[in-house]
């Protein structure tokens, strides 16, 4: 894991090494202190040499002063460090990220995506920072200790033969038998999370059926078991720190009698048997600390774990076997013997042996019910997915011969679940084409009918969406969608279900302003209403996965059982929206 | 985009009203009193056997290892090693009555809030984002829970340590203390002054993170268009901007926050150096005795220590009232309004014809009014010039009349906007209206208890909402009482049986995230199935067909008719084919109705509705 995080610290690594230099050197001038005050005790009050007394008083305050310079160094170097990485590491999982092709994101799913870029990366972000200091802090403190104690006193020091391994074992049984039961309790706060968040969903739900008192009885039960957990876990922790004391309190008591005795007999002075008390707790600290340290950081591996993941994946389609300068030549596109699958394990497949012939300029419209895959046809062109058997061929080459940059200019796409980002309208318009002129643009809104209603707001293309352009209809949203991609100027244009909150005579419209204006590009477009797709040079009709025929309105009219019976379900009482 | 709110709030705003926030917290920790009482004693034992266990070094070093009396040591280890075990014994009690404490609490609390949550009126959930009131049972308790398990105890027995030890410092040598004094008045200054910085560059870290974290929601939602525009290496440098951004502002308040501990710590090294001087000095002219000294400087180290946690719990705290307070808040709100006292009952024939109350599950229904008079449930609902508006600057309805006799099936059309869902939500008084009246067979519906209004009407949402649990239990959530062969008869009804059955585990299938594993479509058939069960005599039918292709639609064509048959129906639909054969129709244009009567009636009158029909007009 280190190995594969190192990269994103490179960068820091002159601020790394200074953070841990000061936390180093910082540490080691903490321990010196005692040691002059032993120094102070012993040599100047005894002697009763005032001058002496005063002068290592003056070495302590300098020493303490150096130590505090060394500490705002480690805390600085450090922060630049971590914050550093931290943002190293977050670019790299976005840039990554742009990487990826659908599958890839479906695979994450779009909320642990945004967790993984925000909570895990500041978590560990966060471990780095402190950890730089503690991590290095803690080890040099505990080894300077035990050195500086041995100096005092060999004999004495055997002490920590018995106190060292009492405390690793107690912290080790603590911290083993903390894991799990804490685990639990994340267990149990997840349920508790679960039932509140699907309450605050589906309020409305609670309220019509006046299910308040079975939503609190499920609360109650998950919330009676997450306090009886909680408790039962903290309250074995909690042994910890009075079991830690009790050692420390146990360890001054055995060198008092020990010392005192040296101290008796001579070989120990009294001032040196307070600075070894005072080093002994150190070193005990400083064990708690690591041991501290270390349940941190069983938490922070998860998140980086998960960070790794995303940086991990590899993208399922890449630019491998394109020719860099390769330009689509014309919109004509053809299937031979498509098959296509979601999931590489999955069964079935979501497209099953497709085969077509569209040739460049023409109007295809594409019908069938939800789930026969209409979408999925229709994704393979720009190469949003990749054909697990047979070829898609746009202007004549293999979809895979494009570099994605050039073949997607070419094949504009409206999804089926437009998005509109933050920004003016005009600012989401040139997501086509950055350099767009205001001709361009007013052009490619007149073809989608975005003039219409564009002049009726204040600020005209300068209007504010709002994110996720809640400040227009969805009608209007499909519109600017559609604007959005023609102007991309697409020798190939593929609209899935984008007007279907349109009326019939804007979408009529815009149908005709497709055909007189956008003669050269091919159209291609999923429908649920057979109004929109009846004069299409040819009509699809997906069942299934599977192309279920290929004709005009009136072949499949006369043929298609599927396709008549969409017709007169949609006859019977005009459809308004499909 | 709604999320968003949630995140924008401040963590470590300042509580708005620390005292009053202050006062509700402790009348949950009140109940205790007993139990807080002896955490005291035990903190104070503690404390007193902390002191106690510092203050016999003096002794043990002068009296007994300087002059080598070593039984006299030996009594004297015996009694420390009582006072420690005694102190680690409070310590652990207290520690654990505190879990005990705090975790009851937080019990307490999050039952309060989400009980208190059932009872607030739907505005509330429109005006509140579903991420900022999660953050009240996640970071806001947990905070809470915090501060109650550790700060609380920390703070008392770091401020008993340090009012202790400092009495003791008077106690060997005033002089020295002073000293003392003065430097930890030198730390506190110094710590303010750190805090100051500190909080400002924090507010700095929070608003660019603010800004990080919403721009990655925002593009990682719209991923999917990124690359259809080819756009991913504009969105990098966006990206590289903010982010750099965020590292400049964090960088800065974590330097502050990280320099605290080693300032204070180094401070109280000074102060050190200097009592070792001054105290070494007057040790040779003869002021008191090394024993003293030793003893005093190890008083000195332990004085600051808690200084130190002091001022890194305060902020603790300061964030964990900051979050007691937002939960006060919601449990302040005020509660749907219901003084209805009309109730609906079962009833049964008499012999002699009339109805009479009965406590058994018939399908017949009453309502029961306080007087005791018992009125028979018909379904008939009436509007009689109803404005409403979601507040009251902006009238959403204007004078809204309207019928809908036993059995009659009444459909809403218009543009979004223009009000159709929101005159359904005005029958289950979902929402208070402003002006007028709204009647349920001829009872004014806020005189209706609101259980019993909401039970008598099956509403199918637009969207359609499942909990977790198995696709049985989620249809029976209209009617616990429900038995499996009514279940299935629902899901006959509406045509989710056979969908059902292809399950891997049928009825038994466990649902997660919503019904995630469904289509939209499934979802809104088993909605469908869920308002069947209750068997209500009014159905409110909100778009209830709109995820569901025309062909399937109309094999579930039956079924509906079947479920709307000989109840008062109240339809919202997209497609007109939907609403055709209703008794009325209502076209709804900006708050008030335009057009209404039947199918034939409309189109003859070649309106508004007529230009929908023929697809002339724009719905959307």
């Amino acid at each position: 894991m280190i190995q594969k995080l190192w990269p994103y610290l490179r960068s820091y690594r002159k601020w790394f090494v200074l953070g841990i230099g000061c936390a180093a050197l910082e540490a080691i001038f903490e321990l010196l202190i005692p040691l002059v005050m032993a120094e102070i005790v012993d040599v100047g009050i005894q002697t009763g040499d005032g001058v002496y007394t005063v002068q290592m008083g003056a070495v302590m305050v300098v020493l303490a002063l150096t130590s505090l310079a060394l500490g705002i160094g480690a805390a600085y170097f450090s922060s630049v460090t971590g914050q550093g990485f931290g943002a190293n590491l977050r670019a790299a999982e976005y840039d990554h990220i742009q990487e990826f092709s659908f599958s890839n994101i479906e695979r994450f799913s779009t909320a642990s995506l945004i967790t993984r870029l925000t909570s895990d990366v500041n978590a560990v972000q966060m471990t780095v920072m402190m950890g730089m200091r503690l991590l290095v802090r803690t080890p040099v403190m505990l080894i300077s200790a035990l050195i500086l104690a041995m100096m005092i006193s060999r004999r004495l020091s055997q002490i920590f033969l018995v106190v060292i391994p009492v405390l690793v074992i107690a912290i080790a049984v603590i911290l083993i038998f903390a894991g799990p039961v804490f685990r639990k309790v994340q267990e149990k706060t997840d349920q508790l999370n679960l039932v509140v968040q699907e309450n605050l969903t589906a309020i409305r739900v609670v309220k019509a059926f006046v299910r308040e008192d079975y939503e609190k009885e499920k609360f109650a039960k998950r919330n009676e078991d997450l306090w009886k957990t909680a408790e039962s876990a903290y309250g074995k922790v909690v042994i910890g720190m009075p079991l830690m004391m009790l050692l420390i309190y146990g360890a001054t008591i055995a060198i008092l009698w020990f010392g005192g005795q040296m101290v008796h007999t001579g070989t120990l002075e009294v001032g040196l048997l307070t600075t070894f008390i005072t080093y002994v707790t150190q070193v005990m600290i400083s064990l708690m600390m690591v041991c501290m340290m270390l349940m941190m950081l069983t938490r922070s591996v998860a998140c980086a774990k998960r960070v790794i993941e995303v940086l991990d994946e590899v993208p399922d389609i890449s630019d491998s076997q394109c020719s860099r300068d390769l330009q689509v030549k014309d919109g004509s596109i053809r299937f031979e013997h498509v098959y296509f699958k979601y999931h590489a394990d999955s069964e079935e497949w979501n497209l099953e042996d497709i085969n077509l012939d569209i040739k460049a300029g023409q109007t295809v419209g594409i019908i069938g019910s939800t789930g026969s895959a209409k979408t999925s046809l229709v994704q393979m062109i720009p190469r949003l997915y990749e054909a697990n058997q047979g070829t898609v061929f746009v202007g004549g080459e293999d979809v895979r011969s494009y570099s994605m940059e050039h073949l997607r200019d070419s094949c504009a796409m409206v999804l089926q679940n437009n998005t509109l980002f933050s920004g003016t309208i005009r600012e989401n318009l040139c997501w086509g084409r950055e350099d767009a002129t205001d001709e361009e643009i007013q052009h490619a809104c007149r073809i989608a009918c975005v003039d219409e209603f564009i002049d009726r707001m204040e600020k005209g293309y300068d209007t504010d969406l709002g994110q996720g352009g809640i400040n227009v209809s969805g009608g209007q949203k499909q519109r600017l969608c559609i604007a959005r991609a023609i102007l991309k100027q697409p020798k190939v244009l593929i609209l899935d279900d984008s007007t279907s909150a349109v009326d019939m005579a804007t979408d009529a419209k815009i149908r005709q302003a497709f055909a007189t204006e956008l003669k050269d590009t091919t159209k291609i477009m999923i429908a649920q209403r057979i109004a929109s797709v009846c004069d299409a040079d040819q009509i699809i009709v997906m069942d299934d996965g599977r192309i279920s025929a290929v004709g005009t309105h009136e072949e499949l009219l006369a043929t298609n059982e599927i396709y008549r019976d969409v017709y007169t379900s949609q006859q019977k009482g005009g459809c308004i929206d499909g | 985009m709604a999320k968003r709110h949630g995140r924008k709030e401040n963590k470590f705003a300042k509580p708005g009203n620390m005292k009053k926030t202050l006062r509700k917290l402790l009348s949950y920790v009140g109940k205790y009193k007993v139990l807080l009482t002896l955490v005291v004693i035990f903190l104070m034992i503690n404390t007193i056997c902390t002191v106690l266990g510092a203050y016999m070094l003096k002794p043990i070093v002068n009296d007994y290892i300087i002059p080598g009396d070593f039984s006299g040591l030996a009594r004297m280890m015996a009694a420390l090693i009582v006072i420690y075990v005694v102190g680690a014994m409070c310590s652990f009690a207290y520690s654990r009555i505190m879990v005990h404490i705090s975790q009851k609490t937080v019990y307490a609390i999050r039952r309060d809030l989400f009980e208190h949550m059932q009872s607030l009126p739907i505005p509330y959930f429109d005006k509140h984002t579903h991420g900022e009131l999660m953050s009240r049972y996640t970071n806001d308790i947990d905070t809470v829970s915090e501060m109650i398990n550790n700060s609380i105890g920390t703070l008392i027995s770091n401020a008993l340590t340090f009012i202790g030890v400092l009495g003791m410092m008077f106690y060997l040598s005033w002089q020295l203390t002073l000293i003392t004094v003065a430097m930890l008045g030198v730390m506190v200054l110094v710590v303010r002054k750190i805090g100051k910085h500190s909080r400002i560059y924090f507010a700095k870290q929070q608003k660019a993170i603010g800004e990080v974290n919403g721009y990655i929601e925002e593009m990682i939602e719209g991923q999917k268009v990124i690359k259809v525009f080819n756009h991913e290496r504009k969105t990098k440098e966006e990206f590289y901007q903010k982010n750099e951004a965020y590292r400049k502002s964090a960088t800065a308040a974590q330097a502050f926050a990280g320099a605290t501990m080693p300032v204070l710590g180094n401070l109280a090294h000074v102060n050190y150096a200097i009592t070792c001087c001054v105290g070494g000095l007057l040790a040779i002219a003869g002021g008191f005795d090394i024993g003293t000294l030793v003893v005093f400087l190890q008083s000195n180290r332990q004085v600051s220590q808690p200084i130190n946690i002091i001022s890194q719990q305060v902020n603790t705290i300061l964030a964990s009232v900051a979050g007691a307070e937002r939960v006060f808040e919601v449990m302040e709100e005020t509660p749907e309004a219901d003084q209805g006292k009309v109730v609906l009952v079962n009833t049964v024939e008499k012999e002699d014809g009339t109805w009479m109350e009965t406590d058994r599950h018939t399908d017949h229904w009453a309502w029961k009014k306080p007087d005791g008079a018992l009125v028979p449930l018909m379904g008939d609902v009436r509007f009689d010039h109803v404005v409403f508006g979601y507040n009251d600057e902006k009238m959403i309805l204007h004078g809204i009349s309207l019928f809908a006799k036993p059995g009659q099936k009444i459909a809403f059309v218009g543009s979004t906007g223009a009000g159709k869902t929101t005159i359904t939500n005005l029958i289950n008084r979902l929402y208070e209206i402003q002006s007028g009246t709204i009647t349920y067979d001829g009872i004014d519906i806020r005189e209706i208890e609101k259980a019993s209004l909401r039970r008598s009407l099956g509403v199918v949402l637009q969207d359609t909402h499942l909990f977790t649990g198995t696709i049985a239990d989620n249809i029976r959530y209209s009617n616990l009482e429900a038995t499996d062969e009514e279940v299935i008869a629902a899901a006959k009804l509406a045509n989710a049986d056979s969908f059902i059955r292809h399950l891997p585990q049928g009825y038994h299938t466990m649902l997660s995230g919503d019904g995630e594993n469904l289509s939209q479509g499934q979802r809104q058939l088993l909605a469908i199935a869920r308002a069947a069960v209750a068997n209500p005599p009014v159905l409110i039918l909100d778009e209830a067909t709109s995820s569901i292709d025309t062909r399937t639609e109309k094999l579930i064509e039956k079924g509906m008719d079947r479920l709307m048959g000989g109840r008062t129906v109240f339809v919202i639909a997209h497609r007109l084919s939907t609403v055709r054969n209703s008794r009325a129709i209502m076209v709804l244009e900006q708050g008030e109705i335009i057009e209404r009567g039947d199918h034939e009636d409309l189109i003859a009158q070649g309106g508004r509705y007529y230009q929908l029909y023929t697809g002339q007009a724009e719905l959307a």
